[in-house]
């Protein structure tokens, strides 16, 4: 039987860009171009090398947002990836990471998995929990963070690179992954794989082909609540001297008078 | 008062700091109860109890160590049903978060994570946040349920303050999910003798101007000179210098120490969203038009193989 992966990707703003609030506090998203988070390559790449490695198996796409957000999906496909799945309601418009994993939970079911591989966390909201919550509400064992990941008789193993230790990991399919940049170097799209995307299948889901309650997500359903933002206040200009022989005992001086030494 | 539910890192019974600072937090909107679990959980009460801590609560069993964060969700979940907390609060390390965020789901709460100050409000605490490479500064709240909120390391002080830290033992029955996925080895990781990376109160980090893994050794040198950490940016990790656990960046770790100082490291996004909360921050790279010199409070143009030996033998003379 086939392997059936799902990898969850998101579209997010280009963290080289200069990235904003909007005046409901959500992230800016007209502002700054957009692109697939650059983490969640990596959990393409390992999708990608786990279905090559496998008999058979199928590499579908998922990511929620709105109409741009099918670029991050293109992009998955053209690396590889056989299908996609874009889950785009206006609904969702600030939804929570709670109210995300619901919407992608949702998601994945419908399309069918054995096995969930998502990235270490988005680049721009930057929380790392999804995986988790997705393993919590599929109530599925949680593989999160390998930096090496490889399936072999419905079991996914993998190594997790903690402070104090690195752990070897094992999980019975279905199961949910996730992999950190240093689970392998995603590949560029070929001239080939680029073309091939064109026509590969997108398709699109909104919350009533999920049966989710707009309740449930968007601003409205959201957990938390942001009060204020505000940018950092630009660090006062700081002394900058050049070194002409001295500029060890110039910084020793300056750390002295800091109380550092 | 209204309790507030804490759950401590430490290692067989040694606490970690910064789950000391989460109680200096914890004790701004009500009193601290503790949740310690696995091997040396009771051994975590009297530093607790110095600390604030009026109850620990504590269970240890071998699933802790074999199976992968979910037998530690169970055990929050029965502590947080009797507690009945105002408040969860979790250091926000890498498991931390993810234990956390089960929780949340499970008792039907919001999450924050990544918290760097607390302050209790009148609908419940407001947390601090640094956001997008520590560009933006937000205040938010959960608006939903028990706020279930994780806590970076360095971002209060360790206060002593006496409390009784009662330990209580915690009766937790695993659910079928807990033991979903095993730990079939450990290697535990070297001991360098330095701080923990997040917890140093002195942070160095080297990037692509050290050149070369052998030249860490004069980043080593000046930062057991200051009793510092050491970290690495993300071009000096891919290039196989230093060990990725050192990564200072985005996809590494965050830091907020009271000094940074970074030796040949340009001071890319990537790099300033890991360490650009730090207090004081220095900077040594021969490129006068680094962005790093952007950030510093106080910079030395010039190459780091003359400034860093220079800056090491003047400290050990001063410190005679």
């Amino acid at each position: 039987m086939s392997l059936r992966i799902v990898v969850t990707v998101k579209y997010v703003p280009d963290a080289t860009g200069d990235r904003h609030f909007a005046d409901d506090l959500t992230v800016d998203r007209d502002g700054v171009d957009g692109l697939l988070s650059e983490l969640d390559e990596y959990a393409v790449e390992q999708a990608l090398r786990i279905a090559e490695a496998a008999d058979a198996a199928e590499v579908t796409v998922l990511t929620i947002g709105p109409e741009d957000a099918k670029d991050a999906l293109r992009k998955a496909l053209s690396m590889g990836a056989d299908k996609a799945v874009h889950v785009e309601d206006e609904e969702l418009h600030g939804t929570d990471a709670i109210g995300t994993s619901l919407v992608l939970a949702k998601a994945i079911e419908k399309a069918g998995y054995d096995l969930v591989i998502s990235g270490m966390a988005s680049t721009d909201g930057a929380m790392g929990v999804v995986p988790a919550l997705l393993a919590e509400r599929l109530g599925v064992p949680q593989a999160t963070l390998l930096s090496e990941v490889s399936v072999e008789d419905g079991t996914v193993k993998g190594r997790r690179d903690g402070d104090a230790a690195s752990e070897r990991l094992q999980a019975r399919l279905p199961a949910v992954v996730s992999v950190t940049d240093q689970s392998g170097e995603a590949r560029y799209p070929s001239f080939k794989g680029i073309m091939a995307a064109k026509k590969k299948p997108v398709e699109s889901w909104d919350l009533a082909d999920l049966e989710i309650d707009t309740e449930e997500v968007g601003l409205g359903g959201a957990s938390t609540t942001v009060e204020a933002a505000a940018e950092r206040p630009a660090r006062a200009a700081g002394t900058i001297v050049r070194d002409e022989g001295e500029g060890g005992k110039q910084l020793a001086e300056f750390l002295a008078s800091q109380k550092f030494i | 008062m209204a309790e507030v539910l804490v759950y401590v890192d430490h290692v067989d019974g040694a606490v970690r700091k910064p789950t000391l600072e989460l109680l200096t937090l914890a004790r701004r909107i009500g009193e601290p109860v503790a949740v310690a679990l696995g091997g040396g959980a009771a051994d975590t009460a009297a530093t607790l109890a110095e600390h604030g801590t009026v109850k620990v609560l504590t269970h240890d069993a071998a699933e802790y160590a074999e199976y992968l964060v979910v037998p530690k969700v169970d055990a929050l979940q029965v502590a947080y049903e009797r507690v009945s907390p105002a408040a969860v609060l979790v250091p926000s390390s890498a498991e931390g978060k993810e234990i956390a965020a089960r929780l949340a789901l499970r008792i039907g709460s919001g999450i924050i994570t990544d918290a760097i100050d607390l302050e209790a409000g009148d609908e419940g605490p407001v947390a601090t946040q640094s956001v997008f490479a520590a560009s933006f500064v937000t205040k938010s709240r959960v608006s939903k349920g028990t706020p279930v909120i994780t806590v970076k390391p360095n971002s209060a002080a360790v206060e002593a303050a006496p409390a009784a830290g009662t330990v209580e033992a915690l009766a937790v029955s695993f659910s079928e999910k807990a033991t979903g996925t095993k730990i079939t080895g450990r290697t535990a990781r070297e001991s360098t003798g330095r701080p923990e990376l997040t917890e140093a109160a002195i942070v160095l980090s080297g990037g692509r101007g050290v050149g070369g893994a052998e030249n860490f050794a004069l980043i080593e040198t000046l930062a057991d000179s200051l009793g510092a950490a050491v970290g690495a940016s993300r071009a000096a990790v891919d290039a196989g210098w230093y060990p990725h656990t050192n990564q200072v960046g985005q996809t590494g770790k965050s830091v907020s120490p009271q000094l940074y100082i970074a030796s040949g490291i340009s001071g890319a996004i990537q790099h300033r969203a890991g360490m650009q909360t730090s207090k004081t921050i220095v900077a040594i790279n021969k490129d006068a038009e680094a962005p790093i010199f952007d950030l510093v409070d106080y910079g030395v143009v010039g190459d780091l193989f003359e400034v860093v030996p220079q800056l090491t033998e003047e400290i050990k003379a001063r410190k005679g």
